[in-house]
């Protein structure tokens, strides 16, 4: 029999999986975001419950989350069951009980939802790509690239850092190869940008990158509006474009 | 009108309410939470002295909206955006004849738009020629995310839409305002797509597709679409309030539209009673892009009086007082700030 993780350590093995739920919409981890509110665990149980900035917050995208968590949470060692409660919203008794059921999204809303929310999640998983493909390419241009180089720029010549680490995660995200000689520039199907449109993809990857953090910003807000006390446990988003670059 | 250093800005809110949010009318639990996820709206994005109780937020009086629009709050022209939810509200949140009768009472003051759904058929285009007729219709408020019976949300490229959208045009509706937004119900596409509003842009050019909220949270597909559209505009409304919370993300949202649709085609608007016109004008009017943004145009007096009136005006029709017009004359209509080429 292998030894068990004391209590304390399963909680924080838990709290760790759930941090690795992210927000489709706002790319952040939900734990970050402040809307994790409890994660306990007893023989073998864990306990979850979830909050959202508002009553009103789009269905499809509570449920990712609620599964992810539930998901998240039965992936820990000497985790077997889980229930994750979002409590607040609308629609919180069909997620909460489809996802307790591993109904899926399309039979916990019988005859409401017409399809699986696969698709849903990728193309945010792509829009949180361009976003940090953006930020990626602004670090390489503040290290003296020029945008026309960009499309000859590859992994290896992004510097270790916050950029480097979180354009990785979203290339894993979309499929894109890691490996170092991989090129950083490219279009969803990993395709390299040509030197003559680098300009203008380079700036629609910005306008993505400031609706994502825009959206952010409302949600953070609305979160802390609503639960006061939310502000305690949200995280700083990183990359922010409050106070001076 | 606004004036400040000398310049003077024609002001035109492009989406007001005036709303009964009160226990009274609250149909059932949605109601209750739909005016309180507007009432943590207000909170959240408005400066302190601003900050209204709720028992006032969730029904003003009418010596308010007209306080704070046209005698505070530097408003020349206000156009009324009808909200009806007639499922959360027993006599609707923000009805069009709701507005209509306070607009009859301000002559010159108020737009009144009107709604229609392509769901309601034949039936409702009559309603449709009715409402415009009563009311003078120049615009309407649309809704594509609202599902009805076994219907989960519309989308304007529908064969259904196309022919409400012919109905406006022969009508003289030349404002197709659409609100993209959240779903009650579960939707396992985007709510908040506005591809369908390339596809209707396209087919009608004799229409003006003005997206509310610029698109937000899908700014860069508004952005794209009024790229290669020359009649979609983009409403300012819920993006405003960050000039005080954020003014350097509201530098960058001012700064991507200058950039992807250009200056002649934003729109101001307060969202009142969310937020008041006073403050937001008086901020604007001051607001400059940060110095360390190059990469975004500067905002000058001009640029700032279309945003805030002549943009709406020329949409709308409305004739602008001697001596506020832009100064220097805008670029030709067609043109679009970006090539849609490249």
């Amino acid at each position: 029999m292998t030894s068990r993780l004391v209590d304390g350590d399963l909680q924080t093995a838990l709290l760790a999986a759930l941090g690795t739920v992210r927000d489709p919409e706002l790319d952040e981890s939900i734990v970050d975001l402040g809307f994790v509110t409890e994660a306990t665990t007893a023989d073998g149980h864990a306990h979850v419950r979830l909050r959202l900035p508002t009553y009103f917050c789009a269905p499809n995208f509570a449920y990712l989350m609620v599964a992810d968590a539930h998901d998240a949470a039965l992936s820990v060692p000497q985790i077997d069951t889980v229930s994750v409660v979002l409590e607040e919203h609308f629609a919180a008794e069909e997620i909460n009980s489809g996802v307790a059921a591993e109904l899926g999204f399309v039979r916990s809303f019988p005859g409401e939802a017409g399809a699986d929310l696969t698709e849903l999640r990728a193309n945010f998983q792509r829009k949180a790509h361009l976003a940090a493909m953006e930020r990626a390419c602004a670090r390489l241009l503040r290290d003296g690239w020029t945008i026309d180089m960009l499309p000859k720029a590859r992994l290896a010549d992004l510097p270790d850092g916050a950029e480097r680490r979180s354009l990785l995660r979203r290339r894993a995200d979309v499929g894109l190869p890691l490996r170092e000689e991989a090129l950083v520039f490219v279009d969803d199907a990993g395709v390299a940008v040509r030197p003559e449109d680098a300009p203008i993809r380079l700036r629609f990857a910005r306008t993505v990158r400031v609706s994502i953090d825009g959206n952010a910003h409302f949600c953070r807000g609305l979160l802390v509006t609503r639960y006061p006390e939310s502000a305690a446990t949200q995280r700083p988003r990183p990359f922010t474009e409050e106070g001076p670059r | 009108m606004y004036t400040k250093n000398g310049e003077s800005y024609f002001v035109v809110d492009g989406h007001v309410h005036f709303w009964d949010g009160s226990p009274a009318n609250q149909a059932n639990i949605h109601g209750t939470q739909f005016i309180d996820c507007f009432y943590d709206y207000h909170k959240n994005l408005s400066p302190a002295e601003w900050l209204w109780p709720k028992e006032k937020f969730q029904k003003y009086s009418e010596d308010d909206l007209i306080h704070d629009l046209f005698e505070v709050g530097y408003v020349d022209k206000a156009i009324f955006q009808p909200t009806y939810l007639t499922d959360f509200y027993t006599n609707g949140f923000n009805t069009t004849e709701q507005d209509g009768a306070i607009a009859e009472k301000y002559p010159d003051r108020f737009i009144v738009n009107g709604a229609w759904d392509p769901r309601d058929g034949d039936a409702g285009l009559r309603k449709l020629a009715e409402l415009a007729a009563r009311w003078n219709l120049k615009g309407v408020k649309l809704y594509t995310a609202e599902w009805r019976g076994d219907s989960h949300g519309w989308k304007l490229s529908d064969r259904e839409a196309f022919k409400y959208l012919e109905k406006c045009q022969e009508l003289g509706i030349t404002n197709i305002h659409v609100h993209k937004g959240p779903t009650i119900r579960p939707l396992e596409r985007d709510a908040f797509d506005v591809h369908d509003v390339d596809v209707a842009a396209t087919e009608f050019t004799g229409l003006n597709f003005i997206v509310e909220h610029v698109g937000l949270p899908r700014l860069e597909d508004f952005c794209w679409i009024g790229t290669q559209e020359p009649n979609v505009y983009g409403g300012l409304a819920v993006a405003m309030p960050f000039i005080h919370s954020r003014p350097r993300y509201f530098a960058q949202i001012v700064g991507e539209l200058l950039y992807w649709i250009g200056e002649d085609k934003i729109l101001f608007a307060s969202d009142y009673a969310i937020w008041q016109p006073k403050w937001l004008i008086e901020k604007f009017v001051d607001f400059e892009i940060p110095a360390d943004m190059t990469e975004y145009p500067e905002l000058t007096a001009d640029v700032k009086r279309k945003i805030l009136g002549l943009n709406a005006a020329a949409l709308y029709d409305l004739e602008v007082p001697p001596g506020l017009a832009a100064k220097v004359p805008g670029q030709p209509e067609a043109e679009v700030a970006v090539g849609a080429s490249s």
